[in-house]
């Protein structure tokens, strides 16, 4: 076994050449800046980041630029959108929350065109980052709490406590709940950063086969990555979906209360 | 045994959390298509759910994989 280079990724798999699947993931300073010793470069992170916010605003702002009464193919692919988050957030967080549409509206554009343009070959996908999709989720927790307290004030501490428990329990109940709730930005954020950084690893991997296999045998796993193209844009919707349904369910706690 | 030996022991271990993954997909899968033959008029509107499930199913599994690169590349 190879002791002595275990870390370095899948190192010289594609014959000789060093190949890493890993390499997709990495992060260039394109403007280096220095703030009083912080590393506040913007990078090509910032800037896939920056091009997503910009094709929501243009996508949106000149998909509505006619108001048409029949809309055209632009502006039903914009009303769909909105119509999708807007009954999303009414179905589960009921009609009280749509004073918060907006921000789920934003969270659910950008986390979908971020997974989209990630599918882009040669492009980078911001969300196959923790930090930012933990970010993004420590974003969503802190605010559901605070909207929690503000709403219920310290009644809120009662989400923690099942209806209908005996006494005794409720210490240790309280413990297990709240902890529950402390892992909730966890595991929306790995969510989506663990299915976008496998779902594009893998896909460098198989192609990697394709390399490796030759014009002979490079036909199968050629097809192969073909349809996973395919699950991995219904992925990249989905998780971005996922997200915004939770954020949902999330706030449906905190504006509802019912356990 | 040595350590970096027992490293990759561990992260195929860390692999067995898609066998849970896999069993929770095809259990909603499963369902789903059980009761859509069923009641094939119900059966859109528990799309969106379907999808929900699958996708809270499979990043269950996707945990392992985390724990697997922990495993690997942070010890």
């Amino acid at each position: 076994m190879a002791a002595d280079k275990n870390a370095g990724g899948a190192e010289g798999a594609a014959g000789g050449k060093v190949f890493d699947p890993m390499h997709q993931f990495e992060i260039e300073r394109i403007i280096p800046i220095n703030i009083f010793g912080y590393d506040a470069s913007f990078t090509n992170s910032s800037l896939w980041m920056v091009i997503a916010a910009v094709s929501i605003t243009l996508f949106l702002v000149l998909a509505m630029r006619d108001r048409a009464l029949v809309p055209g193919r632009f502006q039903s692919m914009a009303e769909m959108a909105y119509e999708f988050v807007a009954k999303m957030v009414r179905d589960n967080s009921g009609r009280e929350a749509m004073p918060y549409f907006p921000f789920i509206f934003t969270l659910f554009m950008f986390v979908l065109f971020l997974n989209m343009f990630g599918m882009i070959p040669g492009a980078f996908t911001v969300t196959s980052h923790i930090i930012v999709t933990f970010a993004l989720a420590a974003v969503v927790i802190i605010g559901v709490t605070v909207i929690g307290f503000a709403r219920n004030g310290i009644g809120f501490l009662k989400l923690f406590v099942p209806s209908g428990i005996p006494m005794p329990l409720v210490p240790l109940l309280f413990v297990i709940e709240l902890f529950t709730y402390l892992t909730r930005p966890v595991s929306l954020s790995v969510r989506l950063f663990a299915n976008m950084m496998a779902g594009h690893t893998m896909l460098k991997v198989f192609a990697s086969f394709v390399v490796g296999l030759g014009f002979l045998g490079g036909w199968a796993p050629l097809a192969f990555m073909v349809a996973f193209t395919g699950l991995e844009l219904l992925i990249a919707f989905l998780q971005a979906f996922v997200f915004a349904v939770l954020t949902c369910i999330y706030l449906n706690d905190a504006l509802h209360m019912h356990h | 045994m040595e350590p970096a030996a027992a490293k990759f022991i561990g992260a195929g271990l860390a692999c067995f959390a898609l066998v849970g993954a896999g069993l929770a997909i095809g259990n909603i899968f499963s369902s789903f298509l059980g009761g859509a033959l069923r009641n094939p008029s119900a059966a859109p509107g528990q799309f969106p759910n379907l999808l929900l499930g699958f996708a809270l199913a499979e990043a269950t599994g996707l945990f392992g994989l985390i724990v697997a690169l922990i495993i690997l590349f942070v010890f």
